[in-house]
């Protein structure tokens, strides 16, 4: 059996869903999950379930991965060589995308981001191109193939595996060439946009700042992530890391509830592979309107209340 | 201070993309611009040499037309430019950094190089990475801040969840430019005339020893994303709208 590296990325200590959408993505491979920040045996469980035939815990003689963005590429690199990996996948969150970028340029072979689907027996993935508009098969060509997996693109189904603990020190110092001066936290507890499994977005329709509390308090009550328009970001209702479309995030969540955005090919070009997107908006002809799944014609301040109490 | 800036000629993010055969689309027809994030670093490079002194050069591998996405850049302020010529849209992109890698060495090597974070058309978000990797220079993607100051640079990204890092590095180095970094600047009339003269230098791939079939990742198909057929509207006063809409979310969809 072909061996599937997966990169496995965690918060507070457990598996993220998204890692085990990616797992998923490799289903039929023998599995082994690559820690990098938690320990193995509290996320033994979860991975076993859903696949991981080995769970190596990750480390460098050289230091601490999770300080340099260059010595964790220089360790995978080093990995892919020691279990002999035909493949290995990550998420294609921001983190995961810089990274996989310098394993890639590290190790010059090919590799294929944000994929939404991928076939590891006939190495083709498929991904968007121009913005969203078209999907691309790509075949590559190569002994090991690296892809970044969208978040939530690939639905996680459970697949148990043995799920053994190893740990494996890779013997390279190269620090790389960036100096981390400061971490800035951003807002505390908020749900990543790219990797939220529900958002509720806010278009200009919001109209101030203070306004997006009234999402905010929605998606408490769900687990979602808030996004805003660019035309709100413009506007400077919202800070650029919550704009969804082409000059900000795409985001594929299983629920996408758009209140008070028009329905702009940019701003879809962001969110077009959500599963299930509403749109709300007071405007029955709103373009939005012809490329959602389920609408709502009203006042985005009367009926998302209304949600945000029933829901 | 001499600054590349890498531009990529793509469709404009508002064109309708027709397909044509299997991995073709129909590029006569479709105005084509500058990837909208390379924008940024146009305007950055160009801001930096209005104060430090110096030129910014675009360098462009793209299709023969991309002469006159070069000159909306020259436009912005930057020099001159440099096309690798192709003949498709889509170049595997451990080939397109060696291109660039190619064309830079050939005209002197700069203090700074600008990309987009990642380019409209192909979404591969690693050209940027590949060239430094070719070139030895440290890489960072996705800045939205950047000050420059006695052979250091130092960027501001973010990471994820709303969270930035500051990121210290030496030049020569590439920076993947975003959003928030600075408002591009529209040419204006006496620009875009002065433009019309500056110097465009050509190339082909071939010219720079460069095989364009031996990438390692290869087009299959191209189709168009399904587009959904219209929103089934849910009628009703407020109440009863939100309730049947988060039945039909919670049974028929299960997605709540
Ligand atoms: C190169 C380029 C890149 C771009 N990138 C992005 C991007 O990344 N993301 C993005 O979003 N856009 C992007 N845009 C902009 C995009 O074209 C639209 O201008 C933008 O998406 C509009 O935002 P909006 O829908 O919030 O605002 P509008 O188009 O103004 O729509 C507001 C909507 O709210 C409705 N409304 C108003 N008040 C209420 C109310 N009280 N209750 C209910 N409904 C109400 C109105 O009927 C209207 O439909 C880009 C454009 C370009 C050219």
């Amino acid at each position: 059996m072909a061996r599937t590296g997966i990169l496995i990325e965690t918060e507070n200590n457990a598996v993220k869903d998204t890692s085990l959408g990616v797992m998923t993505a490799a289903k039929g491979q023998e599995i082994i999950a690559l820690v990098t920040d938690a320990d193995p045996a509290g996320l033994k469980d979860k991975l076993a379930e859903f696949g991981a035939a080995k769970i190596v815990k990750l480390a460098a003689s050289g230091g601490d991965i999770t300080a340099s963005p260059d010595l964790l590429a220089e360790a995978l690199a080093a990995a892919v060589k020691e279990f002999d990996l035909t493949a290995l996948l990550g998420t294609a969150s921001v983190p995961g995308k810089d990274l996989f970028a310098r394993l890639a340029a590290l190790m010059d072979l090919p590799l294929v981001s944000d994929c939404v689907g991928l076939d590891l027996a006939a190495k083709t993935a498929r991904k968007s191109h121009f913005s969203g508009k078209t999907f691309a098969t790509l075949k590559v060509d190569a002994p090991v193939l690296l892809a970044t997996v969208r978040p939530n693109a690939i639905e996680a189904e459970p697949a148990p595996a043995a799920g053994e603990t190893a740990e494996f020190t890779a013997d390279v110092t190269d620090p790389g060439k960036l100096v981390i001066k400061e971490v800035k936290k951003g807002d505390a507890g908020k749900i990543d946009l790219t990797e939220a499994p529900i958002i509720i977005t806010g278009g200009r329709a919001i109209k101030a700042a203070e306004n997006y509390k009234m999402l905010d308090d929605c998606a408490a009550k769900i687990g979602a992530a808030v996004g805003a328009s660019r035309a709100a970001v413009d506007a400077g209702y919202a800070p650029h890391s919550m704009q969804v479309g082409q000059t900000g995030k795409t985001v594929s969540p299983r629920l996408y509830i758009a209140c008070g955005v028009s329905g702009a090919v940019q701003h879809f070009a962001g969110m077009k592979t959500s599963k299930v997107i509403v749109a709300i908006n007071e405007d029955k002809d709103a373009p939005i309107f012809a490329k959602c799944d389920y609408g709502i014609v009203g006042d985005i301040f009367e009926v998302v209340p209304v949600l945000t109490e029933k829901l | 201070m001499k600054i590349f800036v890498c531009v990529k000629h793509v469709p404009d993010t508002a064109a309708t993309i027709k397909i044509e055969g299997d991995t073709g689309f129909k590029d006569s027809e479709i105005k084509f611009v500058a990837s909208p994030y390379d924008e940024y670093g146009i305007e950055e490079a160009v801001k930096l040499v209005e104060k430090n002194g110096g030129e910014v050069v675009i360098v462009t591998v793209g299709k023969p037309g991309a002469d006159a996405t070069i000159r909306s850049a020259l436009a912005m302020g930057a020099e001159r430019g440099i096309l690798v010529t192709t003949d498709s849209q889509f170049l595997d992109a451990t080939l397109t950094a060696k291109a660039l890698k190619a064309a830079m060495e050939k005209d002197g090597m700069p203090d700074i190089i600008f990309t987009g974070k990642g380019s409209v058309d192909s979404e591969t978000f690693q050209t940027q990475y590949r060239l430094a990797g070719y070139l030895g220079m440290p890489v960072v993607n996705d800045v939205s801040k950047l000050t420059v100051d006695g052979g250091k640079a130092v960027a501001e990204l973010e990471v994820g969840g709303g969270d930035k890092q500051v990121i210290e590095m030496n030049l020569p180095c590439v920076i993947g430019a975003t959003k928030g970094l600075n408002e591009p600047r529209y040419p204006k009339f006496p620009d875009i005339m002065k433009a019309k003269k500056k110097k465009i230098e050509q190339m082909t791939l071939a010219d720079l020893g460069i095989d364009g079939a031996a990438g390692a990742v290869t087009l299959e198909k191209l189709e168009p994303v399904p587009e959904r057929s219209g929103a089934k509207m849910i009628e009703g006063s407020v109440e009863d709208q939100v309730t049947e809409l988060i039945r039909i979310l919670k049974e028929d969809e299960k997605v709540l």
